[in-house]
């Protein structure tokens, strides 16, 4: 398994070469690190993954992003969760590029598309 | 209403909008030059919420106490009819003392509409239960900071306890009792000054013991603010706010 790199440009552009002249040594907390940030729109909603913030750790980043992604659109609640904690599949592209081939769309889960109809329905059958 | 507590309401009302306003202005001077782009939006959000606060309170005012529309009770005053403390006027050259000014202030103003969610003057009550929300991340935020930045370097430490020494008579300056407090508790409009400052400084105290900060138990409380004494620095402030409205002050925007 691995973890993924993160996305925000000011981890990336950084290009620390694989082997300094000199060994550095960075303790916890030294550096910021970027955390992923799952929004809700509504109580029992789903959350979604709507971007990234720079902290130092957790609970600065969950105060950071309530304002950078919580201010400009209904919220009820936010989750932080730290980028390197995030993980995926050495091959996570290729596994799913040949998968869901056009011939295959058979495969393709589209019930999930009306997943909310069917809440929606099925709430309103029982009130 | 009789004419005694209308001029308490007045009063009251008129102080937390004045802060409100000119802290405001104060914490928007930060805005594009904050120490980091998500700090720099998080404090001007902070900042704009301050100056929606003001604007809510001079509409009461507006509405019930006779004065004059939001606009021009902001901007036509002169600085002896504003009734701010000093703390909100201080300029603020390190980011450090506007963190600590910041945490000072909000703690005390999330107490202060806390107490009034049950004030009888029932417009007030529903601001104050409006702007909850807001004031708690305000204290959140400004908490967090405090908390963590002393445990970083040394110099960190240092940083935040000399901004705190330097404010701290600043911040009892914000409880200056005013002649109205007898009948503002009398009527249930507000549960005064004393209240507020005990409760305040029984927060302050908990995060502060966290950080490991300490405050001088004897400082005197720099007040004046209140009675519309003001330090040197408001009138220029009120010059570079006021600028563009004061052009043209019937301009429609």
């Amino acid at each position: 398994m691995k973890t993924i790199v993160s996305l925000d440009p000011r981890i990336t552009r950084a290009q620390i070469p694989e082997e300094p002249a000199t060994t550095l040594t960075l303790h916890e907390g030294e550096m910021f690190e970027t955390y992923e940030v799952f929004h809700q729109a509504k109580t029992g909603g789903r959350h979604t993954h709507v971007g990234s913030v720079h902290a130092p750790n957790a609970e600065m980043a969950y105060i950071f992003a309530k304002e950078q992604f919580g201010r400009r659109m209904t919220t009820t609640s936010l989750w932080v969760v730290r980028t390197t904690d995030i993980v995926t599949a050495e091959h996570d592209e290729e596994l799913y590029t040949t998968a869901t081939a056009p011939e295959k769309e058979y495969r393709n889960a589209n019930i999930w598309k009306v997943r909310d109809k069917i809440e929606r329905f099925k709430q309103e059958q029982q009130s | 209403m009789n004419r005694d507590t209308l001029s308490a309401l007045k009063d009251l009302l008129l102080k937390m909008a004045d802060d409100c306003l000119i802290l405001g202005h104060r914490n928007s001077e930060w805005v594009g030059i904050g120490p980091m782009l998500e700090e720099d939006i998080a404090f001007a959000s902070i900042a704009q919420d301050k100056l929606g606060h003001a604007l809510a309170l001079y509409t009461l005012l507006h509405q019930y106490c006779g004065e004059p529309d939001p606009d021009t009770l902001a901007f036509m005053r002169p600085a002896t009819k504003f009734k701010c403390c000093h703390l909100v006027e201080l300029p603020t050259q390190e980011y450090d003392v506007a963190l600590v000014r910041h945490f000072l202030f909000d703690t005390a103003d999330r107490i202060r509409f806390e107490m009034l969610t049950a004030s009888t003057f029932e417009p007030l009550a529903k601001l104050a239960q409006k702007v909850k929300g807001e004031i708690v991340y305000h204290t959140m935020h400004a908490s967090a900071f405090i908390r963590q930045l002393p445990h970083g370097t040394e110099e960190a430490r240092c940083r935040i306890q000399t901004a705190l020494t330097m404010l701290y008579p600043f911040a009892l300056g914000i409880f200056e009792p005013s002649e109205y407090e007898e009948i503002l508790q009398r009527h249930g409009i507000f549960q005064g000054e004393r209240v507020l400052e005990q409760r305040w400084n029984q927060e302050i105290l908990s995060v502060l013991k966290q950080a490991g900060l300490e405050i001088d138990n004897s400082a005197r409380p720099v007040y004046g603010g209140r009675k519309g004494y003001h330090t040197d620095h408001l009138e220029p402030l009120l010059q570079e706010m006021s600028e563009v409205f004061a052009q043209d002050p019937m301009a429609e925007w």
